[in-house]
């Protein structure tokens, strides 16, 4: 077992950790207040890897992920309200509304994104490594992904690709058991996933990927190898969400027990309790902990009830980066066709329905918005007994709200 | 076409560090097409990179290379295959610009010979000028001439969005006056082949020359002078010299390779519709390339292809009763 470090950073990986779980739990109920829409992917129990992994990184280091990935934005410096405003579509969001919970993306930290395809990351992780290399810069990419995207085409080739061209990179399979909600054994034939890139040069390694510091060491020492060896290697990291794939998701693939049992590892809790017997901190740091986890998440809440709707004339902005007056995009919205680049002057027909078509993102209330994965659009009409079906698999809570 | 292809690349990889190209067989095959003949020489293997037969990731590199700050010139040997690098290039390379507000660019240039005639049958002879077309965050180049072929790929290496450079395989070997500078060619600025008052003609890559051929029989056998109009890029597109054509000839004929359905020419003839019906004297035509999978036999071929007499045609019945 890897041995504690100081006081302060044991302070820092446990505040990182309670932070995101505060943050994921919270990003839920505000989904099924529906202030949150889309789909909604909780990291809820996957703290560890995802901040052993930022800890040890540096500031010009890139990190690319998945669509499950508010955790990885924060854990890199990301401040939590603007991932919140994402998650409401507001324009102080990270990507000013546009991205959504499966598109967070910070630049300025060097957070590459947040994809909605699974696998779709890979190659780019390549490339951007690729990009450190060319220009003789010391940065490594850390590409994480889930134990799903292993099986998919760009794996292999990115693999291929990193070793074949000596890129500084470091692959991190979060194994959280299940692609989406095929379990692993029901979707890879080689379960063990570190061994899947070795035909590929790359060789990998299997972590406890609850405990934040196993991930630490083994994650600085991935980053090391890419940096000055130019050695790509893959690590994988055992972890689970507590929390459905998605809000849409029944959990009819696992026991509850199952998810019991890892509740017993939580990494927040098990590190918390090792920094206390250790004597690294109190009780009294715990508690604050949590406290200011609490308050940066409501702050984040408020601030992005606060943050304003995109405006509709921004509909076309950063679509292109323009040239001079070139145009590029054809607005065909109305009987008044006109420039996508010039929507702020868009003719008052166009104004008129880009309006009424706004008008439909009004909810009637605070009430739960219908659940995308599961629900049909009642107005356009449900049939029935597709809805019983439904109906069956939805979680009792859910239905209790009459949600299905 | 090819060494003017070749020369736009290399001028641009000495004028600018961060230019690179990467693609399957690019460099020590200098190119199926051999188009990067003598640039691995020049430049070297940092610069000029032979991939793996992986297209969407060879694409996928060459979105997170131009994120990370490089040029990248990312060559998939056909049209054709880039059917395996839709993902990056539709969901990835277009999209993120948009989807992460604009905290990200991707200068890239995909560069992709495509089109019929060389008997290379169903899945080595599209054309996809109108698949990328339809993908807002897209550019799309579609050069027809060498001196315009050099000019487009310098400015799509030098613009800040990612570049869909559509090649066709017939024209490697146009000849034409390639100037000998820096030129660059704005893109959304078509060049008017020929001037003529009675009907537009409005073609693409190989058809542009196509184009040209009907209006020459045109003229020297039914006394109609066509205007000859090649947008050279589809995306953005200069509609208002289209347009301004129409006004005046009010008669429209649009020659593309592809399919009909969805088309380039269906495209476009919505928009004349759209903007410029009050002119029209006839329905636009378009002249497309049969709705079929690309056959092998020559005979079979050559029919599915449009043809100078396809155009003449066309022409004609956009004039049917005036002249």
């Amino acid at each position: 077992m890897a041995d504690l470090p100081d006081a302060s950073t044991s302070y820092e990986l446990l505040a990182r950790m309670a932070l995101i779980r505060r943050f994921e739990e919270e990003a839920g109920r505000q989904y099924q207040r529906a202030k949150a829409g889309g789909f909604l992917h909780l990291a809820i129990g996957e703290e560890a890897t995802i901040v052993g992994t930022t800890s040890v990184m540096r500031e010009e280091d890139y990190l690319i992920g998945t669509y499950r990935t508010h955790g990885h934005a924060i854990a890199r410096g990301t401040d939590p309200k603007r991932v919140m405003a994402e998650l409401f579509g507001r324009v102080d969001g990270t990507s000013g509304g546009r991205g959504g919970s499966m598109h967070i993306f910070d630049a300025e930290r060097r957070f590459m994104g947040g994809y909605g395809i699974v696998g779709g990351n890979l190659p780019i992780a390549a490339g951007l490594a690729l990009s450190s290399d060319f220009k003789g810069e010391d940065a490594v990419t850390v590409c994480m992904f889930g134990d799903g995207a292993s099986n998919a085409g760009n794996f292999g080739e990115t693999m291929n690709l990193a070793a074949l061209w000596s890129l500084p990179i470091l692959f991190l399979v979060e194994n959280n058991l299940y692609g989406m909600g095929t379990a692993v054994e029901r979707h890879s034939a080689q379960t063990d996933l570190s061994a899947k890139a070795e035909g590929y040069g790359i060789p990998g390694r299997r972590i406890d990927g609850m405990d934040v510091l196993a991930v630490r060491e083994s994650v600085a020492e991935g980053v090391r190898l890419a940096r000055e060896e130019r050695r790509p290697t893959l690590i994988e990291a055992f972890t689970y969400r507590y929390r459905g794939h998605s809000a849409a998701d029944p959990e009819v693939y696992r026991e509850r027990e199952e998810v019991e049992e890892w509740r017993q590892k939580d990494p927040i809790e098990s590190f918390g309790r090792r920094c206390i017997e250790a004597g690294v901190l109190g009780e009294r740091e715990l508690q604050e902990v949590r406290d200011k986890a609490e308050a940066t998440v409501l702050a984040a809440v408020e601030f992005a009830e606060a943050s304003e709707e995109p405006p509709l004339d921004t509909l076309y902005e950063n679509l292109y980066v323009l040239d001079s007056d070139a145009w590029y995009a054809v607005d065909e919205r109305s009987p008044e066709p006109h420039r996508g680049e010039h929507e702020s002057e868009m003719p008052d027909a166009a104004r008129e329905l880009a309006e009424a078509g706004a008008a439909y993102a009004e909810q009637p209330d605070d009430g739960p918005r219908p659940n995308p994965a599961v629900d049909g659009d009642a107005e356009l009409g449900v049939e029935p007994e597709v809805a019983e079906e439904v109906e069956d698999i939805v979680p009792p809570a859910q239905q209790r709200r009459g949600e299905s | 076409m090819r060494e003017a292809l070749r020369d736009a690349m290399a001028e641009e990889m000495r004028r600018d560090e961060a230019v690179l190209v990467m693609g399957e067989d690019v460099a020590v095959f200098q190119g199926a097409f051999k188009v990067t003949e003598g640039l691995l020489g020049e430049f070297g293997e940092r610069r000029v990179r032979d991939t793996p037969i992986s297209e969407n990731t060879i694409v996928g590199a060459g979105v997170g290379a131009a994120m990370g700050g490089l040029r990248p010139v990312v060559e998939l040997m056909t049209v054709n295959f880039s059917l395996l690098a839709l993902d990056q290039i539709i969901n990835h390379a277009a999209a993120i610009p948009y989807m992460f507000n604009g905290q990200a660019r991707v200068p890239m240039v995909v560069r992709m010979p495509g089109g019929g005639g060389h008997q290379l049958g169903p899945t080595h002879s599209h054309s996809f000028e109108a698949l990328f077309l339809q993908v807002p965050g897209l550019l799309v180049a579609c050069p027809s001439t060498p001196a315009d072929g050099k000019a487009l790929l310098k400015t799509a290496i030098r613009d800040d969005n990612p570049v869909i450079f559509i090649e066709h395989e017939s024209l490697y070997g146009a000849r034409g006056e390639v100037p000998d500078n820096d030129e660059t060619l704005r893109f959304g600025e078509a060049a008017v082949r020929r001037e003529g008052g009675d009907v537009t003609i409005v073609g693409i890559l190989k058809m542009a020359h196509t184009a040209a051929d009907a209006a020459q029989t045109l003229a020297d056998e039914h006394g109609v002078e066509a205007e000859v109009i090649d947008p050279r890029t589809l995306r953005p597109l200069d509609l208002d010299t289209i347009l301004e054509s129409v006004r005046k000839t009010n008669r429209a004929v649009i020659v593309e390779e592809g399919w009909p359905h969805g088309g380039v020419g269906a495209n476009l003839a919505t928009l004349i519709t759209e903007q410029a019906f009050d002119y029209l004297d006839a329905p636009v035509q378009r002249v497309t390339g049969a709705d079929v999978h690309m056959p092998y036999s020559r005979r079979l071929e050559q029919a599915a292809i449009p043809h100078e007499e396809h155009v003449v045609k066309a022409a004609l019945a956009a004039l049917e009763g005036s002249i």
